[in-house]
């Protein structure tokens, strides 16, 4: 499902409409959003680096991160770093986002650079000005894909601290502009929902056509530590999808953190894994084969009633004189080809409740 | 290694981070967070034992101690009742005290004071970044905000800043705040902020089943690996408890003492 969405963003807009946009949410409870983000990321960069996707290339906005990160990410998923350049670019919001270290560099007080000069890469200064930081990025996506008709995407990682360093409302304008140029042709953001008011998330939510949360596995009460821990390895993910008509598709995954790389399954073969590792491994074979267990399921068991309309004749002690019945009947059977279990008393010389110890004679 | 290690040791698992390869390695941020009860203090003496003892495998880690809370006799002291002795190590360089006690951002310009804090900072961290491990230690965050007259955004901003340096310089960064100041509910997200800033997270509370002669309290140890995509390393939770003694603290699981 979270390919669902790579895909809903790879396919990007209608001439006409506003652009394809993600919100990813996420709380501390489960801080998987970055690594949400990064995937989704990683995916649609795959496909706009192989030129299946409507967008020619990719803006990414940085907050939360030094670009160096994205370098080792990107290599890590086995892009070649010496052609991103063609569908790359990084604004780099992270590394002085106030101007800071220019200030100080300007009277001489620290001296080493920002960041290695690279051609992806492009540091914001001032990023409390949105009108400039939106013109860098169609700069940026300009350069990318030229002024033509060709589109770029979005990625701004994350809202929170730009709404820490403006306003809700400078934010959601921002997001608007860019989710209606000619030229953008899908845009993702991640969200820390909880550092924000509800009014935040929910002014996010409608101005995206996809949400995608990030939940914790288990909502109840977190003292117990064992469930705490399994917060950091797994989590649920809910998605809705907005329709253009208005229909919601909502949408539930699990995802699961392997080796630092997110897995997602979807809930039902979630389960059916639990299930099946839930038998424990042994040398011998605990789980029957389809043939097996459809053989089991054709004995028929000694019961009065099959079902079947018919009651069965089961000797059962009582009348001595049935016996031939019981032989003729297991003849029968014996064609039809089905299980049965036929019980033959050892002897009648005893009815079978009695209150006699079976285990008399044995001497313990 | 030899060194005799704790159950926080293991819980920080500082080692294995720096033992994984020579490339520079991303520095992490440490939130201490501890109340009014049971404060983290000695959490953050052990923290600055650990990095300036002889014994740690790169010898030339350096220290950078911003302090606001107390004047650096007194830090001297309790450091030298544990083995570890401040003065000599600020002597051949291994300690930096930037002793804040009197820092007052002017009403008119926060920004500015910070600025300052941060540049002196970073220039510490240029001049001794060739091949040294530096640690930031903050105490406290709480008190920074006071000095820029209760202005959380600045010191966000300072906390950003900051931040870089992991980054860029492979710092790490050690922050101690008083977590009860800051009232939950009403929409104040300070301590949540330094939370998704910080890769590891101490807590210090009291027992949840009261107070005890044997136990001063628990410790919660968040560790949350390094998330960020492409390095394996699982986000660990630990808790357990601890008694201080005079001179060193125990740690051990509940129930395992009586």
């Amino acid at each position: 499902m979270a390919d669902a969405i790579c895909r809903v963003l790879r396919d990007g807009a209608l001439e006409g409409e506003h652009a394809t946009s993600l919100t990813i949410n996420d709380s501390i409870h489960s801080p998987f959003g970055p690594i949400v983000f990064d995937y989704i990321f990683t995916q649609l960069s795959s496909f706009i680096s192989s030129a299946k996707s409507q967008s020619r290339g990719i803006v990414l906005v940085k907050f939360s991160s030094s670009p160096s990160f994205t370098v080792e990410l990107l290599k890590a998923r086995g892009f070649d770093i010496a052609t991103s350049h063609e569908w790359l670019r990084v604004l780099d919001c992270y590394s002085d986002p106030l101007g800071w270290k220019e200030r100080l560099k300007d009277r001489g007080a620290i001296k080493s650079p920002l960041t290695e000069a690279s051609p992806n890469v492009s540091i914001c200064k001032d990023v409390r000005n949105l009108n400039d930081l939106f013109s860098m990025v169609l700069a940026l996506g300009k350069e990318l894909v030229g002024d033509g008709k060709n589109r770029f995407s979005v990625a701004i990682d994350s809202l929170s601290e730009m709404i820490r360093h403006t306003s809700l409302s400078s934010v959601a304008c921002l997001l608007s502009n860019l989710r209606s140029h000619a030229q953008v042709s899908s845009i993702f953001w991640l969200l820390h929902s909880d550092l924000h008011d509800m009014k935040a998330a929910a002014a996010f939510e409608y101005m995206s056509s996809m949400v995608a949360n990030v939940k914790p596995p288990t909502t109840e009460n977190t003292d117990n530590f064992s469930l705490l821990e399994q917060n950091y390895k797994r989590g649920h993910f809910h998605a809705s999808l907005k329709r253009r008509n208005g229909r919601v598709r909502v949408m539930r995954e699990e995802f699961s953190i392997d080796n630092s790389l997110i897995k997602f399954t979807s809930v039902a073969a979630g389960e059916n894994a639990v299930a099946q590792t839930l038998v424990p491994k042994v040398q011998f074979n605990l789980q029957l084969s389809d043939k097996e267990k459809s053989d089991r399921a054709k004995v028929v068991l000694p019961f009065e009633h099959q079902e079947t309309g018919k009651s069965v004749q089961i000797y059962d002690g009582r009348k001595p004189g049935t016996h031939e019945l019981e032989v003729e009947k297991s003849k029968k059977h014996e064609d039809s080809g089905r299980g049965e279990i036929i019980y033959f008393r050892d002897s009648d010389d005893e009815m079978p409740d009695s209150d006699e110890d079976p285990d008399d004679d044995l001497d313990i | 290694m030899n060194r005799p290690t704790t159950l926080l040791d293991d819980a920080l698992s500082f080692d294995d981070g720096e033992s994984n390869s020579r490339r520079p390695q991303n520095g992490r941020v440490v939130l201490v967070e501890d109340c009014v009860e049971t404060s983290g203090a000695f959490v953050l003496h052990h923290l600055i034992k650990r990095f300036l003892s002889p014994n740690v495998s790169s010898s030339d880690s350096i220290v950078l101690f911003v302090a606001f809370a107390q004047p650096f006799s007194h830090y001297d002291r309790i450091l030298r009742k544990m083995g570890c002795n401040l003065a000599a190590q600020r002597e051949n360089k291994r300690l930096l005290f930037f002793d804040m006690l009197m820092l007052e951002c002017p009403d008119d310009d926060v920004e500015g004071g910070l600025i300052a804090l941060f540049g002196n900072i970073q220039k510490a961290v240029e001049v001794n970044s060739s091949n040294k491990n530096i640690t930031i230690v903050i105490d406290d965050i709480s008190l920074l905000e006071v000095a820029t007259n209760g202005s959380t955004k600045d010191v966000l901003n300072f906390m950003r800043y900051c931040h870089t340096l992991t980054t860029q310089f492979g710092c790490t960064i050690i922050i101690v705040l008083h977590e009860d100041i800051y009232s939950s509910g009403d929409g104040f997200t300070f301590p949540l902020q330094l939370e998704y800033l910080a890769d590891i997270i101490i807590k210090t509370e009291p027992l949840i089943t009261g107070l005890a002669a044997d136990v001063h309290g628990q410790l919660t140890v968040l560790n949350k690996g390094t998330l960020d995509g492409f390095r394996s390393s699982k986000g660990k939770i630990h808790n357990f408890h601890y008694k201080i003694k005079e001179n060193s603290v125990d740690y051990f699981y509940p129930g395992s003492r009586s």
